[in-house]
């Protein structure tokens, strides 16, 4: 099946007063990676957290708009938000291991979502730890704790916890940016091999990273889609001033900045402040 | 006076401070220490800790040992610590993890929380008392065990909810991440990272219950026989220590001091049974 995996739809998120993101409409397709790429604050990582509706833990958030997952609405009463989040795996900014040993780290989603057998959890961990290329540094110490790794293994610790739900989509929230060059690029790699077999959704404020990883790309600027498109596109020749001047890391003026935003807001059929 | 010396001074007067002050407190229990010992460490033997007493205390005719409080305070301050402990974690686990971080209600559970730590411990064994009495109930080691929970709840759950309000929310987000319940993240990923914290707030609960003698005035009353059943009165330290000191016989005071001692004892010895009981708890902690 080919398309859009996530849709949203005219989607406003307000944290109390403060507007985090503005008309948004975007696709993410399917079986493909996505970089959501744009300065700090923009609104990348909310935009994520509406995704797996992580967002429901915020205080005073209030969300209008629609999200499509797989064409069912994600803020649908009926839905059950758990399964909602079993399907997809998170790969946050910092490694944060679970306060236990390393195999209980990744047998924890698989045992709150299903019943299995000693054997068939073993065998699972196994699987996974090996898919996240940690098996062969690990296999030794299974039980010890999981503070023990190195930061860079740790986040292949996450990857491979996360796998473990067999989740369809992949969120990474600025998954490298805590770690070493060369553990990044390992996480890099395996998302990299994810294409196809999972849709991957990378919020990113490295720009190489997002040429090196990206099918399609989202940039947000204070909340508002700017441009989203190929990468081809957008890393070739973006439509959008603000996305041209971005990539190139030319210096711009706020001011100005801020008038091309809205106005590229109306464009879109948005609204001004 | 140039700004490095004031500043240079600054620092020498504010650790004075601290090291005076960590004096204080070390001398307070020195003392404490010292006073129990010499007045209590003679009187201490095998057939106090083994014996219950023969005689009675107010005639001054007094053989045997304690042990009939010795197994009361015992009794009674696990029963109460375990009965406050499923009431109180169950309260911070909520106010925790369920509720949101400006929530109206945590505030006001933990407002009460702070008022119920105040009131003094003779106003719960009234308190207890007239539940006793609304219920038929006769003065016994359930109704002192009941009295003691409701002493040691809010202190439990106050010190409890200090470490529950220190576990990251990020930890909290992966196991929501990872498609978790509230329940699941907060019995199987909180309440792990927390356990030593919880751990001590339970200690410090039942160090405070263990000690208390008015709450068990009225309800628990007092009897030389050894514990036989929950439903009849039993003897503690405390209040041994209460009654034997305020005897005019030297000989029984003795035993008081001594049973002052055991109850400091005792009190050690469960910290630190429960700290090694629970080491292995300890090596998967996020520090």
């Amino acid at each position: 099946m080919t398309g859009s995996h996530i849709q949203a739809e005219s989607l406003n998120v307000f944290y109390g007063k403060h507007r985090a993101l503005r008309d948004v409409t975007v696709n993410v397709p399917r079986g493909k990676i996505t970089a959501v790429i744009g300065p700090s604050g923009c609104g990348k990582s909310t935009l994520l957290r509406v995704f797996n509706r992580l967002i429901d833990l915020n205080d005073e958030v209030n969300i209008t708009g629609r999200v499509l997952f797989d064409g069912v609405d994600i803020y649908d009463k009926n839905l059950d938000v758990y399964s909602l989040r079993k399907r997809m795996g998170l790969l946050a900014q910092r490694p944060f291991a679970l306060p236990m040993s390393i195999f209980e780290n990744v047998a924890y989603g698989l045992r709150i979502h299903n019943s299995i057998d000693k054997s068939k959890l073993n065998m699972l961990v196994e699987r996974y730890l090996k898919e996240a290329n940690l098996w062969d540094e690990v296999k030794d110490r299974l039980n010890s704790s999981a503070y023990k790794l190195s930061i860079g293994q740790q986040q292949r610790l996450c990857l491979a916890r996360g796998l473990a739900i067999e989740p369809e989509i992949i969120l990474g929230d600025e998954p490298t940016s805590a770690l070493d060059p060369f553990s990044a690029q390992a996480i890099e790699r395996k998302l990299l091999e994810f294409k196809g077999r999972y849709t991957v959704v990378v919020v990113t404020h490295n720009i190489q990273q997002a040429m090196k990883l990206a099918d399609y790309v989202i940039f947000l600027y204070n909340g508002i889609v700017i441009e989203a498109d190929s990468a081809d596109k957008i890393f070739g020749s973006p439509n959008n001033k603000i996305t041209q001047a971005y990539i190139k890391g030319e210096y711009l003026d706020e001011i100005w900045l801020e008038k091309e935003a809205l106005s590229r807001n109306k464009v879109l059929g948005g609204e001004g402040i | 006076m140039s700004n490095v010396n004031k500043r240079v001074i600054e620092e020498r007067v504010f650790k004075g401070i601290m090291l005076l002050s960590i004096g204080i407190v070390a001398s307070i229990f020195l003392g404490m220490l010292a006073v129990i010992i010499v007045k209590g460490a003679p009187g201490l033997s095998w057939e106090m800790l083994s014996q219950a007493p023969k005689g009675a205390y107010y005639s001054g005719q007094i053989h045997g040992g304690t042990l009939n409080s010795i197994l009361g305070s015992i009794y009674l301050a696990l029963g109460a610590t375990f009965l406050a402990a499923l009431i109180s974690i169950p309260v911070v686990l909520f106010i925790n993890v369920y509720l949101e971080k400006n929530s109206r209600l945590a505030t006001f559970i933990r407002f009460s929380l702070d008022v119920l730590w105040g009131i003094p411990s003779i106003v719960y064994g009234a308190f207890g008392f007239i539940i006793m009495m609304f219920f038929q109930f006769r003065a016994s080691l359930l109704a002192g065990i009941i009295t003691i929970a409701f002493l040691e709840l809010p202190i439990m759950s106050r010190a409890a909810d200090g470490v529950l309000k220190m576990v990251p929310h990020d930890l909290k987000e992966v196991s929501f991440a990872l498609g978790a319940t509230r329940w699941e993240t907060a019995f199987k990923v909180v309440l792990r990272q927390a356990f030593p914290g919880i751990l001590t707030a339970l200690l410090i609960a039942l160090g405070r219950g263990i000690g208390d003698a008015a709450a068990v005035l009225f309800t628990t009353g007092y009897t030389d026989s050894l514990p036989s059943s929950l439903l009849r009165p039993v003897a503690t330290l405390p209040l041994t220590v209460f009654f034997q000191l305020g005897t005019p016989f030297p000989q029984v005071q003795q035993r008081g001091y001594t049973a002052a001692l055991i109850l400091m004892l005792v009190i050690l010895l469960i910290s630190i049974l429960s700290r090694v009981l629970t080491k292995s708890f300890y090596k998967h902690i996020l520090r």
